[in-house]
């Protein structure tokens, strides 16, 4: 177990704790640059679509998991995010300024939903963010000025500095690009007093309160950054899909969203990579699940659904801190090895903190 | 005449919204939980109704009634050995492990009996009752006398019974009805085994107007309007919230052109955000009002 | 006008009076201790100091000030801070960062130079870690610090709330039953730190508690209520002597 002797106040603030830290992240990073050297372009494009999850899942997990603000209706802000850029795209604006447009408009967006809604508590901001959810995709459907409605519409291919995106490893770097970037913004986020107001919203909405949180301003000014980082997703994610249509931006779309952040693990940026790797290759996983089945059940469409919400409900019971959390476990046993001890993680016994008064 | 004719076809389906609706109020009520996966028990009852009554070829009645029973019986079960484990987690795990039931359900629905779509016949199927200008379907007469007859047999039960009135307090005060010798975790699953009879009375009902398959599940999402709007934690407010719905919905369609083109699919979206946003304590709560900054 | 005062205030549950024209001062620099039975408002009053509760009648003065109408976000920049009975920390966040919360008030970046994380907002962090550290200095929290709450024993995590409330440079500190569940040593430890808030750091103290022989050590005056209403004032002995006192605590 390594005991690192703090000399420093900066070494907290620091992104990193320590060498070992900085040596393996940049390790990592040095990897995915070599990515497109080492595997093909289907898995390239896979890996793509990963990071596009991570981003849109940074997004929900500042909200649901930092500020504790569930919402069943992140698919819109997807659909906000690449409409609006796939419209600026077709009406010759260049990817560049496309871009941050998207990013501030999906942040706008998120700040007028979120001050009215947000005044809502708990399970009441679930069912109306679901509802928006509803809403907004039939928005899709209707806008035919702007959305092309049941149509569709197909996203100009487009090229950065003389590229084209449509090759894989180019927009391989761009997503990379952009989950880093995006991580980076996260964190520093988080590790600022504007993070810190968003886990006392979570943790404590008196508490925060009289410690002169403005509740109302910082809920919807999560709501906000959550809806800027997913409409990033957004405008990703329509280069990867190449025509949009109203019915992707659907309430599954949410729900794979939540389950990213709830299998990759509440509250925690690794989280979000270990949730989006998780969902990426789900597809492929049922896919695998269908061969060993029997192919009666194994060919029924039903088995997609129900293996999604058997995979929610078992972690939700047994492992509600997701993959991260068990990481940090098996970290924790090979450290202490052998006096590890199961009641590090026991969870207490909490009592039901009403809505009501 | 049109107006009537309208507002009775909303009633009818108000209140299949307010009986949904109604199995979210009482497990919020007792447990200040919300079962996402109301919609989804309301597709099972519809499915095992139609095993029964379709494929082996019950009476009605008995099909019916042996429906309700298996279904609660389901209800029961579930909590006793899924929900029970997650009480006093915070709301954000029982929104999620009730999603995920109802994607079981759902899939494990599709995977049972397959993707088509299913009708049986009932004794009101086809028959219409005309009377001045009005039309009105047995269809839509069963739902409305359906909903009214267990609206009595829930009063009665909930007022008369001993077993009823420990599960009023039991909702009131956890701590104080476990106090008294209320055996509550046991109340607790016999509510979730209400709603979920209630919920497939509904599925029932409903079975021979939207026909039967997976998509009946989400019944269960407009249900949440019907509840909000009836102040989720009454359960009169939930039916009258259901039928309200169901009339605005009948009105959104008929006079689209006036308002605008597809309203009627989201009416009921827009009337929860509305009451979230202007009126969330709903039209019939019964929460002491304190006012809070 | 007296430093801190509540005038004729009423707080009314679904017909039920739990404060009834509760009217009293506090003194710059005092001790100023609430007791009473289980269900006499004692809370409710904070709740209405803190502005969680809407009272139905009455007005709050604090330093020349009317708060009875501002929000409850906005009571901490006036330089109220409270403790809560029941305990409000954040619980799946360290030591530390519960107090650098305290410090919220004090907040001079926004969300662009956060985004970055610009020297500016590093600088202002480190300011605020070293005013931190001074608290936790002062209430003994050194091997706490990166410790997440929900590990923590119940008296630390008492300690924790307090130190949070001081982190905001409170002038009234509002402390709801401090001693409860804490061990006899550390009731006596709070005694000691609670008379040097008030002597070294010049803060105001106004405090609900229940433990009477600790209310008597600490305390400069005393205010008993009972069903919502006040039934006696004045120094810790003659409360402690008081007949209507009595009867509200061991009945008649």
């Amino acid at each position: 177990m390594r005991f690192i002797f703090k000399t420093k106040y900066d070494q907290d603030i620091s992104v990193t704790r320590h060498g070992g830290d900085r040596f393996w992240y940049s390790l990592l990073i040095i990897g995915m640059l070599f990515m497109p050297l080492l595997i093909d372009d289907f898995y390239l494009g896979e890996i793509s679509y990963i990071c596009i999850l991570a981003i849109a899942g940074i997004g929900l997990m500042i909200l649901s998991g930092y500020t504790g603000l569930a919402s069943l209706g992140h698919a819109a802000f997807l659909g906000i995010g690449a409409y609006t850029h796939a419209f600026l795209l077709t009406h010759g604006i260049p990817f560049i300024l496309s871009i941050p447009i998207v990013i501030i408009v999906s942040f706008l967006v998120g700040a007028i939903i979120g001050i009215p809604i947000l005044r809502l508590s708990g399970m009441y901001l679930a069912i109306a963010t679901l509802a928006l959810c509803f809403i907004a995709e039939h928005v899709f459907i209707r806008w035919e000025h702007f959305t092309g409605g049941n149509r569709g519409l197909a996203v100009p291919y487009e090229e950065i500095f003389g590229i084209s995106l449509t090759n894989s490893a180019v927009f391989y770097y761009l997503c990379l690009f952009f989950l880093i970037i995006s991580m980076f913004a996260a964190i520093n986020i988080l590790r600022s007093p504007t993070g810190r107001a968003f886990v006392a919203i979570r943790d404590s909405e008196i508490a925060a309160q009289s410690l002169g949180v403005n509740l109302g301003i910082y809920k919807a000014l999560s709501f906000a950054i959550s809806g800027a980082f997913t409409g990033l997703a957004g405008a990703l994610l329509a280069h990867y899909i190449g025509y949009l249509a109203p019915d992707i931006f659907n309430i599954f779309l949410s729900l794979t969203l939540l389950l990213l952040i709830v299998v990759g693990g509440m509250g925690s940026l690794h989280g979000t990579i270990f949730g989006a790797i998780f969902v990426g290759f789900l597809p492929q996983l049922i896919a695998i699940c269908r061969d060993y089945l029997p192919s009666s059940i194994g060919s029924q469409p039903g088995l997609e659904p129900m293996l999604f919400g058997m995979i929610l409900v078992l972690f939700i019971l047994y492992e509600p801190l997701g993959i991260y959390g068990r990481w940090i476990k098996i970290k924790l046993f090979f450290e202490m090895f052998p006096t590890y001890k199961k009641q590090t993680f026991k969870k207490q016994k909490v009592f039901n903190k009403t809505d009501r008064v | 005449m049109q107006l009537i004719q309208l507002i009775i076809d909303g009633v009818a389906s108000g209140c299949i919204y307010g009986l949904v609706a109604l199995g979210f109020v009482l497990i919020y009520k007792a447990t200040e939980t919300i079962n996402f996966a109301q919609g989804d028990i309301l597709m099972l009852g519809a499915f095992v109704a139609f095993s029964l009554i379709g494929v082996l070829g019950l009476n009605y009645i008995v099909g019916f009634a042996l429906t309700v029973i298996i279904i609660a019986a389901f209800g029961f079960l579930l909590d006793a050995t899924v929900i029970r484990q997650i009480i006093g987690q915070p709301p954000f795990a029982t929104v999620m492990l009730t999603i995920g039931l109802g994607f079981i359900f759902r899939g494990f629905a599709s995977i049972f009996w397959g993707t088509d779509i299913y009708s049986f016949s009932t004794p009101f199927s086809g028959k219409i009752l005309q009377t001045s200008g009005l039309v009105i379907s047995y269809v839509n007469l069963s739902i409305i006398i359906g909903t009214a007859i267990l609206m009595i047999i829930l009063f009665s039960f909930f007022t008369f019974t001993k077993i009823g009135v420990a599960m009023r307090a039991s909702s009131e005060n956890q701590l104080a009805a476990y106090y008294v010798g209320i055996p509550v975790k046991f109340i607790f699953s016999l509510i979730w085994s209400i709603s979920a009879g209630v919920a497939a009375v509904a599925g029932v009902l409903l079975a021979p107007i939207t026909l039967v398959d997976t998509s009946i599940s989400l019944i269960g999402l407009k249900a949440f309007a019907a509840a909000v709007l009836g102040g989720f934690g009454s359960i009169p407010g939930a039916i009258v919230g259901g039928i309200i719905i169901g009339i605005v919905e009948q009105l959104c369609g008929t006079y689209e052109n006036y308002i605008f083109e597809g309203v009627r699919e989201i009416s009921a979206y827009l009337v929860l955000i509305l009451t979230l946003i202007i009126y969330p304590r709903g039209l019939f709560s019964d929460k002491a009002e304190v006012k809070k900054v | 006008m007296s430093y801190f005062e509540i005038k004729d205030i009423t707080v009314t549950f679904g017909g039920v009076k739990a404060l009834n024209n509760v009217s009293f001062s506090v003194n710059k620099g005092e001790i100023f201790t609430i007791i009473g039975p289980n269900g006499a408002g004692k809370s409710t009053l904070f709740n209405v100091i803190s502005r969680i509760y809407e009272p139905g009648n009455g007005e709050i003065h604090f330093n020349n000030q009317n708060i009875s109408k501002s929000k409850p976000h906005q009571i901490a920049r006036l330089g109220i801070a409270r403790t809560f009975q029941n305990l409000e920390l954040f619980e799946n966040a360290t030591v530390l960062q519960n107090l650098l919360l305290g410090r919220h008030i004090y907040k001079k970046s926004n969300l662009l130079n956060e985004l970055f994380f610009t020297p500016k907002v590093k600088k202002t962090e480190l300011e605020h870690r070293l005013k931190v550290e001074e608290v936790i200095d002062f209430l003994n929290l050194q091997h706490y610090r990166d410790i997440i709450i929900s590990g923590l024993p119940y008296g630390v995590r008492k300690n924790v709330e307090l130190a949070r409330a001081l982190c905001t440079n409170p002038k009234l500190l509002l402390l709801d039953e401090p001693s409860s569940g804490l061990t006899n040593e550390e009731t006596i430890d709070l005694g000691f730190w609670i008379k040097d808030i008030q002597s070294l750091l010049n803060i105001t103290v106004v405090m609900i508690e229940h433990d009477m022989s600790f209310v008597n050590k600490v305390s400069d005056r005393v205010l008993a209520l009972n069903y919502g209403e006040i039934i006696a004032t004045g120094l810790p002995e003659e409360i402690k002597n008081n007949d209507k006192v009595k009867v509200a605590y061991m009945g008649e």
